[in-house]
């Protein structure tokens, strides 16, 4: 089986390929977004702790 | 038992034990769906009456049963933080809804592509179809309530209730095909016994079940631990955490 | 502390207070209904003033109509009751908070949605719906105004500590009323094909079952986080 069949996908090319691409696309945000929201909790923590060291 | 879990409830006892875990979640994970991508895609046999079309099956199918599942995690941890006050019950809950979103988009949008080729219609008002919307719709909800209250324990509580009431529609979406007369197909693999499904397609739809249900640890535990940070303001174990990184 | 009206007695005198509440503004109080009349004369004027066609699109115009009606009134369910205190008044009664929370829901129903199931027939004579099916739209409206009005509360309730939550809570609502708009409308699209519509009015009715025993429980328990 060729690349282009593989592409292809029996005809159904237009119907597989956006499902794949958009699942893989919401998986791929689900895990950005997850771990910029942990790298923006800790800096809103790291800030905290800086503020109450700080005497002002 | 209750110590066990009384340690999971204690926010640095469950950001150390997610920090540990995550990565392997992660790995496994990934590992797990690139197998069945590749399977489903490329090994699995062609379909009797759909041919490759019905390879749409190994996204379909997991992110549907994930964006039910999310929903249940959502709930249950919910009610826990509402019962018992465990905060990190209620990150639990809060961290679902984003992930839930993302499954039941997935689910809905690659049913209609689908269902634009295996029924001529992108969309049909049918039970299954409405009520995955709904699911949708109560995952938005659930986050514009949470984000309309500034008191995050208000916001905790109020949306788990909304949770709880929202679960309804959960059963709703599964027995759907069973009580009505539905467009969309009987469970062929979840029946007790001898699933109608040939094995050589079977086996990469549970890699990718697998796959999805570990992803789902990985990106939860990630995102509670986020909200655990948010949450506990600026604790002793907070400011170690901070000097330490 | 010992209470000495009993429950049945303290939800008389809710329904009654909120009820005698609703009536000192008459023109409060039409606004639903108003509105509901309104919403059905757009869809004639903006779509086709046909019969033939009107027909077919009166049951989901009609259901939209009161669905968004009741939304509209929904916010004074229990906004006014928060605001000013007697809220919590209720709630530290000692009063059991369930019967106070479906007290206010069935005076709220009783002014803001029984006028629009009284009103239901004329509404949809205008649209051509034939009067053999109007018995099935009333009852249907019926029973779906009162499920709306329970569902609501929850919403109301969940929203009462929110300020400007009338799109909040429609967003909540909504989705929970999604099945009780394809039930209604089916069973009036059945009515005016000359089938029979008990199925849809029997699922109506287990919908209004189900809200009407499990909202109040889950609506006492959103006032009273509301409330703290």
């Amino acid at each position: 089986m060729s690349l282009r069949d593989f592409l292809h996908m029996g005809g159904y090319a237009a119907y597989v390929w956006p499902s794949y691409l958009f699942t893989i696309a919401a998986i791929g945000w689900m895990v950005i977004a997850a771990r910029r929201a942990h790298r923006r909790a800790l800096e809103i923590a790291r800030k905290r702790v800086v503020m109450e060291k700080s005497p002002s | 038992m209750w110590t066990w879990i009384h340690k999971f409830g204690s926010p640095p006892h469950f950001y150390r034990i997610a920090a540990l875990l995550t990565p392997w979640f992660g790995w496994i994970a990934a590992i797990l769906i690139a197998t069945g991508l590749v399977w489903g895609l490329v090994f699995a046999p062609a379909d009797y009456q759909q041919g490759d079309g019905f390879r749409i099956l190994y996204v379909h199918a997991p992110s549907a049963w994930m964006s039910l599942f999310t929903y249940v995690v959502m709930a249950l941890a919910a009610g826990i933080g509402l019962v018992w006050r465990i905060k990190v019950a209620h990150a639990v809950a809060a961290s679902c809804a984003p992930i839930g979103v993302a499954f039941t988009a997935s689910a809905l949008v690659t049913g209609a592509v689908w269902g634009q080729k295996m029924w001529g219609t992108w969309w049909e008002w049918d039970p299954r179809l409405t009520s995955e919307l709904i699911l949708l719709f109560l995952y938005f909800g659930y986050m514009a309530l949470r984000s309309a209250y500034d008191d995050p324990q208000r916001a905790d509580r109020a949306s788990a209730v909304l949770a709880l009431v929202g679960v309804v529609n959960v059963p709703i979406i599964h027995y759907s095909v069973v009580w009505w007369n539905s467009l969309h197909q009987v469970a062929s693999v979840a029946k007790i016994g001898r699933p109608s499904i040939a094995p050589e397609m079977l086996v990469p739809l549970i890699l990718m079940f697998f796959g999805f249900n570990i992803l789902f640890g990985a990106v939860l535990l990630t995102r509670v631990r986020g909200e655990v940070l948010l949450r506990e303001r600026s604790a002793d174990w907070i400011r170690a955490l901070v000097a330490k990184s | 502390m010992t209470v000495r009206t009993g429950v049945l007695a303290a939800v008389a005198l809710l329904v009654r207070r909120d009820l005698r509440l609703a009536f000192r503004r008459p023109s409060q109080l039409c606004n639903p209904l108003v509105f509901f009349l309104v919403v059905t004369t757009l869809f004639p004027l903006s779509l086709s003033p046909l019969a033939s066609q009107l027909r077919d699109i009166a049951p989901g115009v009609l259901w939209v109509a009161a669905l968004l009606s009741s939304l509209l009134a929904l916010e004074g369910l229990l906004k006014s009751d928060a605001e000013d205190g007697t809220l919590e008044q209720m709630v530290l009664s000692g009063q059991p908070v369930v019967a106070m929370v479906a007290a206010k829901t069935l005076a709220h129903w009783f002014v803001g949605g029984l006028p629009l199931v009284v009103i239901s027939p004329l509404a949809g004579l205008s649209l051509g719906v034939p009067p053999a099916a109007m018995w099935v739209t009333v009852e249907g409206l019926l029973m779906g105004t009162l499920t709306l009005s329970f569902l609501g509360s929850v919403g109301a309730a969940l929203t009462v500590g929110v300020r400007r939550s009338s799109v909040l809570l429609s967003l909540l609502v909504l989705p929970l009323a999604m099945p009780l708009l394809i039930f209604g409308a089916r069973a009036t699209d059945l009515a005016i094909a000359g089938e029979g519509a008990a199925a849809p009015l029997y699922l109506l009715g287990a919908l209004l079952a189900l809200s009407a025993t499990l909202a109040p429980f889950a609506a006492a328990a959103a006032v009273r986080i509301g409330i703290d």
